[in-house]
């Protein structure tokens, strides 16, 4: 059903008993045109878009467990397109073009709030990588404004300005960027597939693919074989072990990245804001609780769940930089398993093997991409051809040393 | 004196009557007790309307006696010491305690936002998702700023936190997690084998419910049993007993995160003490006696303000000798509560009535409440209650029909739920267990074993032997001989219970989870929309998202759905819990590292020194260098750096250097090692000469360059760059013994031990032949450029002396064990008195290195090749060196790929700034016409103008091309010459001299 | 997470430095496919969910790298060795 005022108050009137399943719990069928696995955001917006776009309704999402149930609840809902890279940044920027309008497209709201993206520096060193990237978010006609300490000031005055160790000189800003809720953009591209005919299966574990020589022409899973010509992962998180069950390796490595939220106040950060003399950004929900995180643990896992040291870490880069937070609580923390890749950023590509296709690598940069990722995934597995904005993340570039590599730290996961 | 405190008892309870505390609450101020929480003295006071619920500020009271309240926070404490959101059940009273009420506004009685009740019916679950989109910019600009004020709880501090906060690391062979009768029996069990034992709790009083409720242990009270345990364990050596520490968080390797709350119960925190201490304690067994939460039944007006759990007013009865209300009601479901409820009206509560779902409730209990005069309503339920603070209740049985009770307070029990938390920190998700209806542990973090309620064991004599039992196993499995343990005698006691979860047929909203607001209908919704997994429910309606982390709301929540669905609750699951188990003050996580405690600082061997000649010290990573030194009169940075840049070029100055990653090599095959680690061959270098080399990943991209010199056939001494110190050396150690385990060669890092000054400028050599002793030659023919000699200076100082120059004039470093750095420095001072030796700082240095075209940090960003920086001539073609073959893949070595050129502007006045970008005269300012960037600038004294190092495409084919430097972000876009990277002395002329 | 290092005994994770895959061999660059051998070792991961062999250097301790056999599901060490010694059976690893 349609959302609206009259739907609301309709609603309201009645006991709030006229609402109907926000997507149909399907069945699988024995065969569709596209499998897309994974029932994240990035698979659910691939779905939504192959539908949309590409005018392909006779597509399954194929979940594990219950859709959102990965990275796309497990991150700090930053959305921006402040990227350096002529790889990344046309691609951030048609995703931020998606976010701008994703509530009408899906007549849901995700909360897309542009409430600034602040990363600060705190040398001349940093003023002056800051504004390489900020010139060239603005090349590819993006906006970026760099801040000095006076007009930061203005903005957070109450960053620690006066008694730090890395003083705060200045910072990039992004007006566009912000967050979103991010469980609602689940829900929404979930709901708007539906209703384009896509079926989302819960509870439903690939174990295997369905082999036709060389080729893939479908998914052996929890719930019987399903077939299909096409199967797109969409699994950050486990992509490598997906991938094995191909026979493929992937440059990718899994690792874990924790997140924290503190509990609920009135509020008190207006938009994001990062460190640049540690690892840690915050942004405030409107729910009132700050949510924050930093580096990833550095190590392989697939656990879920981080260790103290990096929470020791996040603690005291946010004490560092807003002294009045220490008697504020950490309410909770979690981790998500990150592709880590190898240069830092994604794979959106074919596969050697024919009829498999790869959407991976997020890092833990994912979230903000799900509208784009689910755009050029989806117009990869249309037209077998790569769109403009994502053309330069394929499987290939470690091959040939394209490599997209945004902190310079090369082959070494962790690090990104 | 306590004649204010209406509600307090005569006697009885553990509080000290003797001690009178000062407080004030929402301005008012009230008196309670040492031992008192805040929530006991408020209910003391006859206090009971406490705070604003999230979503429809209803007025909220005290819902509990611990950590799962939902509804009693409030702010405590103002300025840059307010706490938001702090519980006040477990907010030790202390003389002069402030507390306010938040989430309301004007004030608690008359909230301008509880008109939201109004509009709650079309405030379901999910309705932020499905409205708020039109128009399309409303969002941020209208919709969004009320919501925000509207939510959130308190207000964060006003001003940076005074308090000091620790972090203390400690070991033990076995942590008891809760100091509850199994808790108690678990320690003295363990701690009786001589194991090193630590029991933590987070209260600031031992016994758990044995101070809450009244029981027999071994004739004994149960409190006093309590005390006298507690007492035991305080004399064994072995045992550590820490109050007021709440274990936290289950970590890999047996690490506990563990909060103590030092000073929380003082107004402000003793002098040098921490306000709270981060615990990590490394425990090789643990046992997890964490207890059980009562759970409460959902029903309409569950809210009011006067509606408690029935251990609460149990806890408050007993424990701290308060009367919670006038006229009391039970509304229960289980044995246990009708217990609480006879002893609470024995020590002189007003209990007037028990209303019991169950239509067959045991004699024995039904009979004692009778003998009392309280009136028993089995079969029967609580379907409505009135008042703004609870007045009336009314009450619904087959029996008796409807019936209204004049009851200010309701005690509510639907059972038990053990606190598995800490069992799901390792992702153990909690089993359903039908006998006793509650969620108990599944698979266990390795090490941790459970005891008591926290295992679903609700009878204190069972808890009190798996206590007994689970902390001598763990002491056995290390090892630790164990003595028989007596468990005292308790009397039996009934745990009868029939699950019941939500009164369908109440009026009135019926909270699930009382803090989000989250209602049975709610729920409602999230069924009927499709989000019936466990997880949906919680993250559609918030359902036990709140500070208390839906300790009194997530199971019956999701029983609530499993009655939905028709499945069982078993089939449903549950949610796991996540750390922290209870919120944990951010500024105890951070401990001492804030402000410009943050990081450590690194100083050079002449910070000193620097500092008394006015240096102005810049950070660079963890070091502070001297960026440079302004004197009387300098308008700005730019005339004190022109003028020591001028000086080293025209007569002689001196920079600390030590900064420099230092990695001495040793044995027969460093020269090999090194030809295999650096692009160029080192093992050809003479001994007395040092080198210039770079190096790459095995990527093929550039990690660091510095020089490396020989000071003896199997004795090589490195330099890296200040950034990669650390980072170099663990490359090296990793070729070594991973790579290349078959090569002789042994590392140092020596960065710490010598100190190394750099002397530059025409006359350096002269400079430095009045600091070496006598026997050392200097001259040109004995120390050439790149020579590298050991010798002695200042009268018998061991030194090191290379012939290197960075700023590209004549220069050389010395290196002196690092305790004779700074008196080197004075020592070259007075050498070169006479020339007006002056000292610089790493701007001028920057500089001289952009004026001779050498890359730095800048350019080694790691995105770059050696090819891209101008070396790619040094690679050697007869060897093979890490990141030779990746090297030569197409992106690498594509002719297209922007590389290092020298710029001038067009217009000589004009100011170069780095992190420009360049685009091509006349072309358009976007993507596809980039052509790289500038990675450093300076302003060159020799040349009177900005000049500038960056990455062009073409690079060197460009020279007298012009380009545009485009840097929106500063405002500014002009035109610039390309020249070769070399600005001074291209022949090298100068440093040779 | 404690490493049981083989010098310094059980130590905090936060003392290492961790590098990844321990069971890739830096290829024979002499090789005719060496570029493609490389980029295998350099890029492609197993990335196994289970046991899992890799590479942890006691940056805050000894400055020896170890081989460390350690469960990407639990996060628990089954050993830890010397790379030197790596080949040999473990010794007071835990």
């Amino acid at each position: 059903m349609h959302y609206s005022w009259l739907s609301i108050l309709k609603n309201g009137l009645t006991g709030q008993k006229g609402w109907t399943p926000a997507w149909r719990d399907a069945a699988p069928k024995p065969a569709y045109d596209v499998i897309i696995v994974g029932g994240g955001g990035h698979g659910l917006a691939t779905a939504y878009y192959l539908a949309k776009v590409h005018g392909i309704h006779n597509v399954a999402v194929i979940e594990k467990g219950y859709i959102g149930s990965g990275n796309a609840g497990r991150n700090t809902t930053i959305i921006r397109s402040n990227y350096l890279l002529p790889g990344n940044e046309p691609f951030y920027e048609w995703s931020m073009k998606l976010w701008e309008g994703l509530e009408q497209e899906l007549n849901y709201n995700a909360m897309v709030s542009q409430r600034g993206v602040l990363n600060l520096f705190h040398s001349d060193a940093q003023r002056d990588a800051y504004a390489r990237r900020g010139n060239a978010m603005r090349l590819a006609g993006v906006d970026s404004e760099l801040l000095d300490r006076r007009q930061v000031r203005a903005m957070y005055p109450f960053l620690d300005f006066d008694n730090a160790r890395f003083p705060v000189h200045g910072g990039l800003l992004q007006r566009r960027g912000g967050t979103a809720r991010h469980d609602a953009v689940v829900w929404g591209y979930a709901r708007a597939a539906d209703r384009l005919g896509v079926d989302i299966i819960q509870n439903c574990e690939v174990t295997g693919f369905l082999r036709e020589g060389d080729a893939i022409v479908g998914v052996e899973t929890s719930r019987g074989p399903i077939r299909s010509a096409k199967v797109g992962l969409a699994v950050a998180g486990n992509s490598s072990r997906v991938a094995q069950k191909a026979g493929l390796r992937l440059p990718i490595e899994s690792h874990v990245l924790q997140a924290f939220v503190s509990e609920g106040l009135k509020p008190l950060i207006d938009g994001v804001v990062t460190f640049g003399a540690g690892h840690f950004y915050i942004s405030q929900s409107d729910k009132g609780g700050l949510v924050f995180g930093g580096d990833i643990d550095g190590y392989n896992s697939y656990a879920q769940r981080g260790n103290l040291p990096v929470v020791e870490d996040v603690a005291e880069s946010g004490m560092a930089l807003m002294p009045r937070i220490g008697r504020l609580r950490l309410l909770r923390m979690w981790g998500g398993i990150m592709d880590m890749s190898m240069d830092g950023s994604p794979i959106i590509d074919r596969t050697p093997v024919p009829g498999l296709y790869l959407n991976a690598g997020w890092c833990y940069g994912g979230f903000k991409a799900t509208p784009a990722s689910g755009w050029c995934f989806a117009h990869l597995l249309a037209k077998d051809e790569f769109h403009d904005v994502g053309g330069a993340y394929r499987l290939d570039r470690f091959r040939t040393g394209h490599l997209i590599d945004e902190k310079g730290v090369g082959a070494q996961p962790n690090l990104h | 004196m306590s004649r204010a405190q209406r509600n307090r008892l005569e006697a009885g309870g553990l509080v000290d009557r003797s001690q009178v505390l000062d407080f004030s609450f929402d301005g008012k101020r009230y008196r309670g007790h040492a031992g008192d929480t805040l929530a006991s003295a408020l209910l003391a006071n006859g206090v009971r309307l406490v705070g604003r619920s999230f979503k429809y500020h209803r007025p909220r009271g005290i819902f509990s006696a611990g950590a799962e309240e939902p509804s009693a926070l409030v702010e405590l404490r103002d300025g840059g010491r307010r706490e938001p959101n702090t519980r006040a059940t477990v907010a030790e009273l202390y003389d002069g305690l402030e507390a306010t009420s938040q989430n309301r506004w004007p004030s608690l009685g008359l909230d301008v936002l509880s008109m939201n009740r109004l509009v709650a019916p079309f405030l379901g679950a999910g309705f932020y998702y499905k409205t708020f989109m039109w128009p399309a910019k409303a969002w941020e600009k209208l919709y969004e700023p009320f919501i925000r004020r509207a939510a959130g709880l308190g207000r964060a501090a006003e001003g940076t936190d005074p308090d000091h906060y620790e972090k203390a690391t400690t070991f033990c062979d076995v942590l008891v997690i809760g100091a509850g009768p199994a808790g108690l029996m678990a320690a003295l069990a363990a701690g009786r084998t001589g194991a090193r034992v630590i029991l933590a709790d987070e209260d600031f009083l031992p016994g758990g419910r044995l101070n809450a409720e009244v029981h027999e242990i071994g004739g004994q009270q149960g409190a006093a049993y309590a005390a006298h345990v507690a007492a035991e364990l305080a004399s064994l050596p072995n045992v550590r007993v820490m109050t007021r520490t709440t274990v936290f968080g289950v970590y890999d390797g047996g690490t506990y995160g563990a909060l103590e709350k030092v000073n929380d119960h003082l107004r402000v925190p003793s002098p040098f003490q921490p306000r709270h201490r981060f615990w990590r304690i490394v425990a090789r067994r643990a046992v997890l006696a964490a207890g059980a939460t009562e759970r409460p039944i959902v029903f309409g007006g569950n809210d009011r303000p006067g509606v408690m759990l029935a251990g609460a007013v149990g806890t408050y009865v007993q424990r701290f000798a308060v009367r919670p209300g006038r006229h009391v009601a039970l509304f229960a479901n289980n044995d246990a509560a009708w217990r609480g409820m006879l002893a609470a009206q024995a020590a002189g509560a007003n209990v007037e009535a028990i209303v019991d779902v169950r239509g067959d409730v045991a004699s024995v209990l039904t009979e004692a409440a009778k003998a009392k005069d309280i009136r028993v309503f089995t079969g029967a339920r609580v379907i409505a209650t009135h008042g703004k603070k609870l007045r009336t209740i009314d009450v619904a049985s087959a029996e008796r029909g409807h019936e209204r009770l004049y009851i200010d307070t309701l005690a509510v029990s639907g059972g038990w739920s053990p606190a598995v938390h800490l069992t799901c920190h390792h992702g153990g998700r909690p089993v359903w267990n039908e006998a006793v209806a509650a969620f108990v542990p599944g698979a266990t973090p390795p090490g941790l074993s459970v005891a008591g309620a926290a295992n679903g064991s609700f009878a204190l004599g069972a808890i009190l032997k798996e206590g007994a039992q689970q902390g001598a196993e763990a002491a056995e499995a290390l090892g630790f001989p164990v003595p028989p343990l007596d468990v005292p005698h308790t009397s039996e006691e009934s745990t009868a219970l029939q699950p019941f979860w939500h009164v369908a047929d109440s009026k009135g909203a019926a909270f699930v989870d009382l803090q989000n607001d989250v209602t049975a209908k709610d729920v409602g919704i999230a069924h009927r929309e499709g989000f019936r997994s466990v997880e949906h429910l919680k993250r559609y309606t918030t359902l036990g998202m709140a500070t208390d982390q839906g300790r009194t709301s997530n199971v019956t929540g999701l029983a609530i759905m499993a009655e939905l669905t028709g499945a069982s609750i078993a089939e449903t699951g549950t949610t796991i819990f996540r750390p922290p188990y209870t919120p944990v003050s951010l500024g105890a996580l951070a401990g001492h590292h804030r402000g410009k405690d943050f990081r450590p600082v690194r100083l050079t061997p002449t910070h000193e020194w620097a500092a008394k000649l006015g240096a102005v010290f810049v950070e660079t990573g963890p070091w502070l260098r001297a960026q440079y030194f302004p004197r009387k009169g300098e308008k700005d940075w730019l005339e004190t750096v022109t003028r020591e840049v001028k000086a080293v070029r025209s007569s002689v100055g001196l920079i600390d250097v030590s900064t420099f990653g230092k990695i001495d090599l040793q044995g027969p095959d460093v020269g090999t090692f090194l030809d295999r680690v650096y692009i160029n061959t080192f093992s050809t270098l003479a001994v007395g000469k040092a080198r210039y080399g770079v190096m790459l990943r095995e990527d093929g991209m550039v990690m660091d360059d510095g020089t490396t010199a020989r000071l003896a056939p199997e004795h090589y001494v490195m330099t890296t760059t200040t950034a990669n110190a650390a980072k170099v050396y663990q490359h090296l150690e990793f070729c070594l013994q991973v790579l290349w385990p078959e090569l002789d060669v042994s590392l140092a890092s020596v960065s710490e031990h010598w100190a190394q000054i750099a002397i530059a400028g025409p006359v350096a050599r002269t400079v430095l032949s009045r600091v070496v002793d006598k026997d050392v030659d200097v001259s040109d023919a004995a120390l050439p450029f790149m020579g590298a000699i050991e010798g002695t200076v200042m009268g018998g100082v061991k030194a090191r002396l290379f012939r290197l120059s960075f700023s590209g004039e004549l220069g050389y470093e010395i290196a002196v064990p690092a305790r004779q750095g700074a008196k080197l420095a004075q020592a070259l001072m007075e050498a070169g008195h006479e020339y007006g030796i002056t000292p610089y700082g790493t701007e001028a240095l920057g500089v001289m290195r952009i004026e001779k075209g050498h890359v730095s940090g800048n350019e080694l960003s790691g995105q770059t090749t050696a090819g891209d920086l101008g070396l790619g001539r040094m690679a050697s073609p007869k060897k093979d060196y890490i990141g030779r073959v990746m090297a030569g893949r197409a992106g690498l070595i594509d002719p297209d790929r922007p590389s290092l050129v020298g710029f001038k502007p067009a217009d000589r006045t004009k100011r170069l700034r780095a992190g420009a970008h360049f685009l091509g005269l006349g072309a358009p300012a976007d993507m596809a016409h980039d052509e790289g960037y500038m990675t450093s600038v300076a302003y060159s004294p020799h040349l009177g103008h900005w000049i500038g190092l960056g990455l062009l495409k073409g690079g060197a084919k460009r020279v007298g091309d012009r380009v545009r430097a485009y840097d929106p972000v500063r405002g500014e876009e002009f035109e610039l010459e390309v020249c070769a990277p070399g600005f001074i002395d291209p022949q090298g002329e100068r440093l040779r001299g | 997470m404690r490493i049981p290092c083989p010098y310094c005994g059980e130590r905090d994770a936060h003392e290492f430095a961790y590098l990844g895959d321990a069971t890739l061999t830096r290829p024979d660059p002499a090789a005719e496919d060496a570029e493609a051998r490389f980029h295998d070792y350099v890029y492609l991961r197993d990335n196994p969910a289970g046991a899992h062999v890799e590479w942890w250097y006691h940056a805050n301790g000894c400055r020896q790298w170890l081989k460390v056999e350690r469960d990407t599901r639990t996060h628990a060490i089954a050993a830890a060795r010397a790379a030197r010694e790596a080949d040999t059976p473990a010794g007071d690893a835990a």
